[in-house]
């Protein structure tokens, strides 16, 4: 900031040009500090997420803070592990309320794996109720096929259903990273951007709502296909 | 559909890439970080690092070469080599590790296993067991026997019961190492990866043996894994990854083949 500030003279510090200045400089500042925030919530290694975002070109930065995560431009919902505990944690950190009150100014939210299954209503795993921004629930994988091993891991296509502006680099047969026992069902099938097959279940792989767009795979460790979903996102204005 | 994965395995001693025959006779063969970054941009599904570092003073090496692979390679990788406990294992995922893999230290404390799933979730923690065919006996139901520290040490542990209980302590998924199969390029064990992956209902990694395309396809389908490990066929630049993969598909496996 002091580097901004030596570019104006005394005189432009006192005059109406420079106040429209300095709040032009503190506004580029802001967005490139404070574009995007990434949750943490104690819910796997927020580092790929903010790796990714770098190789992208988008500054991020890791907090816990409810204040931080409301001034951001945007918000990535990352998260692996058992929903149970991060529910508890999010609580704890008052973080369920942050990112509803997030949502609700209408800025862009990406969710990642965890992050899309606790957008719904209810997770039958720990039977939790969950942040309620997406009519749905999460259930477990159940097959009477054994050879259909589970957590479902590994890299698979998904059948996009509809165009959205964050998939505008990629193509219907596009294959990512998936690491889940639980799958999210939707109730409304028009929030349900693309589906993927395992075994004989149909689940939701990328669900959108308004400002909201969130993967069940994790697309940090989905090689170029997964940081050009990521690039489009810090692209994003919906 | 699910894709069968095709793992790279580098074993990092010192910081440099090395390969051994049957864990003996280790050679330095290249950087491990332009390999992992050459293989990531031919299509590699997964990668998996083994720290085989002799002495406990240079293990701050490994740590750089995580930090280093992940900065540039964006698919899964796990570490493995000395894990011994939790806070090993945070740090490796600190560094930018995916998953750990344990085997050894698992062995003589099982405990480590459900530590790791509880701390870093079961997904993120790989049992790997080194095993020594024996035949089948009453001590060793399954024909086969786990042996530790880097296959020099017998276990009198069957290798099926051991893998159960590693399912049941919280693995999330297995690599089933054959020692008399490793490098030596003519094939995997199938019968064992077929009885371990029918056994368990984790996903079960493939390693030890593979030497030709053919190899791959077999434990792929006749030996029933989830994935399956290669080194020395790209190491040595007999393969490359997307030959390998394009072969497989053309032989009906499903790979990825979109990156």
């Amino acid at each position: 900031m002091g580097v901004s500030l030596a570019t104006f003279s005394n005189k432009d510090l006192v005059s109406p040009g420079c106040a429209l200045g300095l709040y032009l400089t503190i506004n580029v500042l802001k967005k490139k500090f404070f574009m995007i925030v990434i949750i943490d919530y104690d819910a796997g290694n927020l580092r790929s997420v903010q790796r990714a975002c770098e190789k992208v070109g988008l500054t991020s930065e890791i907090s816990s803070d409810p204040e931080r995560i409301f001034q951001a431009e945007k918000i990535i919902f990352p998260g692996v592990g058992s929903a149970e505990s991060a529910m508890e944690t999010l609580k704890k950190r008052g973080l369920d309320n942050a990112i509803v009150d997030f949502s609700r100014s209408g800025k862009p939210i990406l969710g990642i794996c965890l992050g899309l299954q606790i957008l719904l209503d209810h997770t039958e795993e720990g039977d939790k109720k969950c942040l309620g921004m997406v009519s749905g629930a999460c259930e477990r994988f159940r097959f009477t096929d054994r050879t259909l091993k589970i957590p479902h891991i590994g890299w698979n296509d998904i059948q996009i259903n509809y165009k959205h502006p964050v998939l505008e680099n990629i193509k219907d047969g596009d294959q990512f990273y998936f690491v889940h026992s639980y799958y999210a069902k939707l109730v409304h099938g028009t929030e349900v951007v693309s589906s993927t097959t395992y075994g004989n279940m149909n689940f939701c792989s990328i669900l959108a709502k308004e400002n909201l767009f969130a993967t069940q795979f994790h697309l940090e460790k989905s090689g170029e296909l997964g940081l050009k979903i990521l690039r489009s996102f810090g692209d994003w204005n919906p | 559909m699910l894709t069968k994965r095709i793992i790279a395995c580098l074993d990092v001693r010192a910081g440099r890439l090395a390969k051994s025959v049957k864990f003996v006779d280790t050679k330095d063969i290249g950087d491990p970080i332009k390999a992992a970054k050459e293989y990531y941009d031919d299509g590699l599904d997964e990668l998996v690092f083994y720290d085989i570092t002799a002495s406990s003073d240079k293990r701050a090496i490994m740590l750089d070469v995580v930090e280093k692979v992940a900065a540039q390679v964006y698919i899964p990788f796990s570490v493995g080599g000395g894990i011994r406990n939790v806070e090993d294992a945070n740090k490796l995922l600190g560094a930018g590790a995916e998953k750990i893999n344990v085997n050894s230290a698992a062995v003589k404390r099982p405990d480590l296993i459900s530590e790791c799933a509880l701390a870093i979730g079961t997904q993120n923690t790989v049992l790997s067991m080194d095993i020594l065919k024996v035949g089948e006996s009453r001590e060793f139901p399954s024909g086969y026997e786990i042996v530790i520290d880097g296959g020099r040490k017998r276990t009198l542990i069957d290798a099926l019961e051991w893998a159960l209980r590693g399912e049941e302590l919280g693995a999330g998924e297995l690599v089933i190492n054959s020692i008399d199969a490793d490098g030596t390029r003519n094939g995997y064990e199938i019968a064992l990866t077929r009885m371990i992956a029918e056994a368990v209902s984790i996903p079960v990694i493939a390693s030890g043996g593979a030497g030709k395309p053919e190899h791959i396809f077999e434990v792929l389908t006749e030996g029933k894994a989830d994935a399956a490990l290669i080194a020395s066929m790209v190491h040595y630049g007999d393969y490359t990854v997307r030959e390998l993969k394009e072969w497989l598909q053309s032989r009906g496996i499903n790979v990825r083949l979109r990156y």
